[in-house]
């Protein structure tokens, strides 16, 4: 159809569109210099982790392969580093040290934090809930030095006054102190998890009597679990790596606890202590970043277990 | 099926409609949402053991309708119910226990709600609500609950599958299930069919058809054939009016009080 100058016409203009097909213009490099960059601050994040376990690696691997030995390592409770003849490095006492006051934070943690959950995400509504969240979220950000603080000036008399114990730095006062330092996160992830509940859930099985309670009991918790399940998780990495409140709040006794009125000393602890004082590249020194090793791998552990079990909720 | 508790209230429970008596009395009923009118001024009964269709396009008012009567209405933040609704001579707005008043009142929503449980938790649900934990006892509610909704054969070797992984219509049956499992003394199904295959409408029309004889049934539906099929009486609702209640053949061969019930039940408009 047409005539023939139309059909000329035509053909010049699709020409032209041809060639603006091979010419890349400013926006074109443009957008490549953005990919290039998001992808660099994208890729950072793994560049850093590898880094850093490279570094914390290669400062105590010497250690571990030359002079360690894994059973006086891990399995005798006798910490003494700076003892010029002859230096001992058990880490038992430190770990049980860590794993006390983290069990301890826990059991004050979880119920509690379960519940704020609960309340804000199932109970509260409008400007209360909004209120909470922002607050949960400020009490999180609390500086740990700052809650090493209460421990230290707080909960220090008030447990010695309460239970008539002659030093009130212990695992309870520490123990106490992280679970209120892990219960603000373990909040925000259980409360994002109860809401990820789709309500249609909830509507059915409130129109078929179910009493409030029995709805969050029978059908939200269960629909949640696993990302009430990672927040757990996530909190019990945080109260393994808290290094500060716990140095403050422990006593920082070397000690296996016999009871929750004992002094302890944590892994993390140990090493913003003594790294200081350490001779940069000795065996105290590569003891310490050995410690590091220890922390790093287990703290990953637990939060990819996290990450994964949350992931796992989302697909189900 | 109809527990003792059940039979106490409906009455004689096998009996065929009886339209003497009333299970839904609804009275100068009025919905707002905010400033938004949903329902204004609808006056209506249901009897007991009868499937009453309600019909009518998108807008209508009658979800809301049905949200007022199981006192849904608490959950839905700025739904205003104004008016009365009886339900077994009980005003519902001066119950002090709506859980109970739900619980005997089956609900089916338009998108089929499989709950995040085995199919046999599913089922199992509401009568461990009401206290029944006795495994045979549960056995046997779920087997019968899932055989009236058509929906046993296919999951009886799967019952400890997740529900929420069957497909979209066993879903529905299987909410179905459920709701024939809080043994209702009333049953509300709104557009059950919307995520359902023909073939399963039909045989879920069966089954309404046959659980008649227990219960009765509020059905809301945006097929006019299936009201026509199903409903011993029916209700015209636009535009949160409910313009016309009658017999539903009458609606259907043109015995009918307002131009525009005709109209749209010859696909006019809507």
């Amino acid at each position: 159809m047409g005539t023939t100058t139309q059909a000329l016409s035509t053909r010049a203009t699709d020409a032209r569109a041809a060639e603006d097909f091979d010419r890349r213009d400013l926006d074109w490099y443009i957008d490549k210099l953005i990919a290039v960059i998001v992808f660099v601050c994208g890729i950072s994040a793994v560049l850093f982790v590898l880094g850093i376990f490279f570094f914390v690696t290669k400062e105590g691997i010497g250690f571990v392969f030359e002079k360690m030995d894994f059973r006086e390592f891990f399995l005798t409770p006798y910490w003494s580093p700076s003892d010029a003849e002859d230096p001992e490095y058990g880490i038992l006492a430190l770990m049980a040290g860590t794993a006390s006051v983290t069990g301890l934070a826990m059991l004050v943690a979880v119920p509690f934090s379960l519940g704020a959950a609960i309340f804000i995400a199932e109970f509260a509504t409008g400007k209360t809930r909004e209120a909470l969240k922002v607050l949960v979220e400020l009490l999180a950000a609390i500086p740990s030095v700052v809650w090493g603080f209460i421990g230290l000036v707080i909960m220090n008399p008030l447990l010695i006054k309460w239970f008539d114990i002659p030093v009130g730095l212990c695992v309870l006062n520490a123990g106490v102190i992280l679970g209120l330092m892990a219960a603000p996160i373990m909040t925000s992830i259980a409360e994002d998890a109860l809401k990820a509940v789709p309500d249609r859930y909830r509507e059915a099985a409130e129109a078929m009597g179910a009493t409030r309670w029995q709805v969050i009991y029978k059908v939200v918790l269960p629909a949640a679990k696993n990302g009430l399940l990672g927040g757990v998780l996530l909190g019990v990495g945080r109260g393994f790596g808290e290094t500060m409140a716990v140095l403050m709040a422990t006593g920082h006794a070397v000690n296996i606890p016999g009871s929750i009125f004992d002094s302890v000393r944590a892994l993390t602890a140990t090493i913003a202590a003594e790294l200081g004082e350490a001779v940069v590249g000795g065996e105290h020194y590569q003891v310490l970043f050995t410690i590091g090793i220890f922390l790093f791998l287990i703290t990953f552990i637990i939060n990819l277990s996290a990450d994964l079990i949350v992931r796992g909720i989302r697909k189900g | 099926m109809v527990s003792s508790s059940a039979a106490a209230v409906a009455g004689d429970a096998v009996a065929p409609a009886d339209p003497s008596r009333s299970k839904l009395e609804i009275s100068n009923l009025s919905i707002r949402y905010g400033n938004t009118v949903a329902l204004r001024e609808v006056n209506l009964t249901v009897r007991e053991h009868e499937i009453f269709g309600i019909i009518g396009p998108a807008n209508a008012g009658k979800t809301s309708l049905l949200k007022a009567i199981n006192r849904m209405d608490v959950f839905t933040s700025g739904m205003k119910v104004a008016g009365e609704i009886r339900f077994n001579g009980r005003d519902t707005s001066k119950l002090s226990n709506v859980y109970a008043l739900r619980s005997r009142i089956g609900v089916v929503f338009p998108l089929p709600v499989g709950l995040p449980m085995t199919v046999y938790d599913n089922v199992a649900l509401s009568p461990r609500l009401r206290g029944i934990s006795d495994k045979a006892e549960l056995d046997v509610i779920v087997q019968r609950c899932l055989t009236r909704a058509a929906l046993w054969d296919e999951v009886k070797d799967r019952l400890h599958a997740l529900g929420s992984l069957l497909s979209g219509g066993q879903q529905q049956r299987l909410t179905i299930a459920r709701a024939l499992s809080q043994e209702p003394d009333l049953l509300m199904l709104d557009e059950f069919s919307i995520a359902v295959d023909p073939v399963t409408t039909m045989r879920i029309e069966d089954v309404l058809k046959e659980l008649r004889q227990e219960v009765t049934i509020l059905l809301v539906t945006n097929l006019v054939q299936q009201a026509r099929r199903l409903a011993d009486r029916t209700a015209f609702f636009l535009n949160g009016e409910c313009v016309e209640v009658g017999i539903t053949e009458d609606l259907f061969t043109g015995e009918v009080k307002d131009q525009r019930t005709r109209d749209y039940v010859e696909g006019r408009f809507g």
